[in-house]
């Protein structure tokens, strides 16, 4: 007889294993999708280089091209972890398989576990090819950078983004039709408000007052701190606390508000409408 | 006295369905057209027993399912397996059953090994045992070595029946839920589905609820059969008996399709499910 928590860890594992053979199937979309993505960095990147004759003015373009690179690169990381964990549903609608999982002994926790493991690692290993790309072609030089830093203030950060990503997951639920793509405009607005591109401070004072409760905002300057100025680990708390506090607090209402999406969805009968 | 395995109590079911256009609507005030799919039923399955619920489509057998199988959750009355409330109970109602429904249902890109481990993980098999299982099972349906590891989108529609029917088998419910499981299959395919039916019965005592148009089969194959029509169960008792219900005409036993003629005065015609 095996334990409650062995069961519970298999089934986690499940989605981990499941997610990994669709990569592998899908392996010339993801050739595309890794294409695409470094494109998207790099133009956004050299936008950096060009500011200097576009404004006519002398200005630091090494500088601003780093924090540009920071800005895509930590961007593109906590938006493939949002998007793997709302496709726990829209995945399964799309290949219609959303009910066979969800009638399976299984707590949503343990589902959202296998999901979130899967989404952490899966754009860990994405985010550092761009890296790499990056790095060599536009000769960035790291000897002062704390990675470790820029590592911990990410993997912090992705805690939030877990539960703003399990809270998104209930559109496709709700939404059969267009749920995915609503995902969209929680993304779109935290993109707006978090300083990804630009500081928070040349933004209107309301979208200023947003940017102070997105997580981004902190990961994101925490990362530019570690990785452009070289701050210290225990320096970099002031940016690391407010993820994780973001993170204590969105993980368990995204569960909670999953669970009564859920709930609704058997209600009205939403399973089983294949979107 | 024989053991319960499915018991259902006064299960009601009603769907709110509100046009897109005001003017569409029943009424013009916004009012949600009401369609009662389920409507107040009552039935106790046997352990170890084929329950027929036969119907037309629209007739509520898929909700019937769904509700038992914890996809549905019903607006009153209540539903058990083995004693446990499919509402307060999900998980360990979900331990014990499984379905087979009329749309295999597959991660299409994943081979059939692929997504059987995936379904067999998420019960809390460890893989080594699932490879096992899956072989022996998969070779009982007499589906070939060499198709397991391919996609499943290169098989037939029966190949993936056969599948389907593996991933039920796979966790060893007491309750197998077979929501039209011989739909589209060709005659060959479908006779191999029959005899499965009658073996898990006699070989593994499973429960088996069986929804089907086919009146040959539920004759066949049911040890009792439940007639639905628009959502009410009009006629439950052993195939003999509903035959004996209608008087013979012209020297010809009833069949079934005489008794639901008789009771319900429609045809087994094919409409749009109302679910």
């Amino acid at each position: 007889m095996i334990s409650t928590t062995t069961r519970q860890l298999r089934a986690s594992y499940a989605f981990v294993e499941r997610n990994a053979h669709l990569v592998k199937r899908y392996w010339s979309w993801e050739l595309v999708w890794l294409a695409y993505s470094i494109a998207n960095s790099l133009s956004v990147s050299y936008i950096g280089l060009g500011m200097e004759q576009i404004s006519g003015q002398e200005i630091d373009g090494r500088y601003l091209v780093l924090y540009l690179v920071v800005g895509t690169l930590v961007w593109r990381y906590l938006s493939l972890i949002f998007y793997w964990i709302t496709d726990v549903i829209g995945l399964e609608r799309w290949e219609g398989t959303i009910e066979y999982t969800l009638m399976t002994p299984i707590h949503r926790l343990t589902h959202m576990a296998g999901q979130t493991a899967f989404a952490v690692a899966y754009s860990l290993l994405f985010t550092a090819i761009i890296l790499a790309v990056t790095v060599k072609l536009f000769q960035i030089d790291l000897t002062n950078a704390n990675l470790f830093g820029v590592t911990l203030v990410m993997l912090s950060g992705s805690l939030s983004f877990i539960g703003i990503g399990i809270v998104g997951s209930i559109l496709p639920l709700l939404f059969p039709e267009r749920g995915a793509q609503m995902t969209h405009v929680i993304i779109a607005l935290l993109l707006l408000v978090s300083g990804v591109y630009y500081p928070v401070a040349v933004l209107p004072p309301t979208l200023r007052k947003l940017s102070v409760f997105s997580p981004a905002t902190y990961v994101l300057d925490g990362t530019r701190k570690a990785l452009l100025d070289g701050v210290p680990t225990a320096q970099l708390w002031s940016f690391i606390w407010p993820t994780l506090v973001a993170g204590a607090i969105a993980i368990p209402i995204g569960l909670w508000v999953f669970g009564l999406a859920e709930r609704y969805a058997k209600r009205t009968g939403k399973l089983h409408r294949n979107g | 006295m024989d053991e319960i395995a499915i018991h259902v109590s006064e299960a009601y079911k009603v769907f709110h369905k509100q046009s897109r256009f005001p003017w569409n609507r029943k009424n013009g005030h916004g009012e949600k057209k009401r369609v009662v799919a389920v409507d107040s039923i009552s039935f106790d399955v046997s352990k170890g027993e084929i329950f027929g619920v036969l119907g037309p489509n629209g007739s509520g057998k898929s909700t019937l399912v769904r509700l038992i199988a914890t996809l549905l959750l019903p607006d009153s009355g209540a539903v058990a397996v083995f004693g446990h409330d499919v509402v307060h109970d999900r998980i360990a109602v979900q331990r014990l059953i499984n379905r087979v429904s009329v749309e295999a249902s597959f991660f299409k890109k994943l081979s059939p090994m692929e997504n059987l481990i995936f379904g067999a993980r998420l019960y809390g098999l460890s893989a080594q045992q699932a490879r096992v299982l899956i072989l022996e099972i998969l070779t009982r349906l007499g589906l070939e070595r060499s198709t397991i590891s391919k996609p499943v989108e290169e098989m037939s529609r029966g190949m993936q029946q056969k599948v389907a029917i593996a991933r039920a088998l796979l966790t060893r419910p007491a309750v197998l839920l077979m929501d039209e499981p011989t739909t589209g299959l060709d005659p060959r395919s479908k006779r191999e589905v029959q005899a499965l039916v009658r073996e898990l019965r006699d070989q593994d005592e499973t429960t088996i609820l069986l929804t089907t148009h086919d009146m040959v089969e539920a004759e066949m194959l049911c040890d009792r059969i439940a007639i639905m029509d628009a959502g009410k169960v009009v006629a439950l008792d052993t195939p003999e008996k509903l035959c004996a219900m209608v008087p013979s005409h012209n020297g010809h036993s009833p069949t079934l399709e005489d008794v639901f003629l008789e009771l319900t005065g429609k045809k087994l015609i094919e409409e749009d499910d109302v679910e």
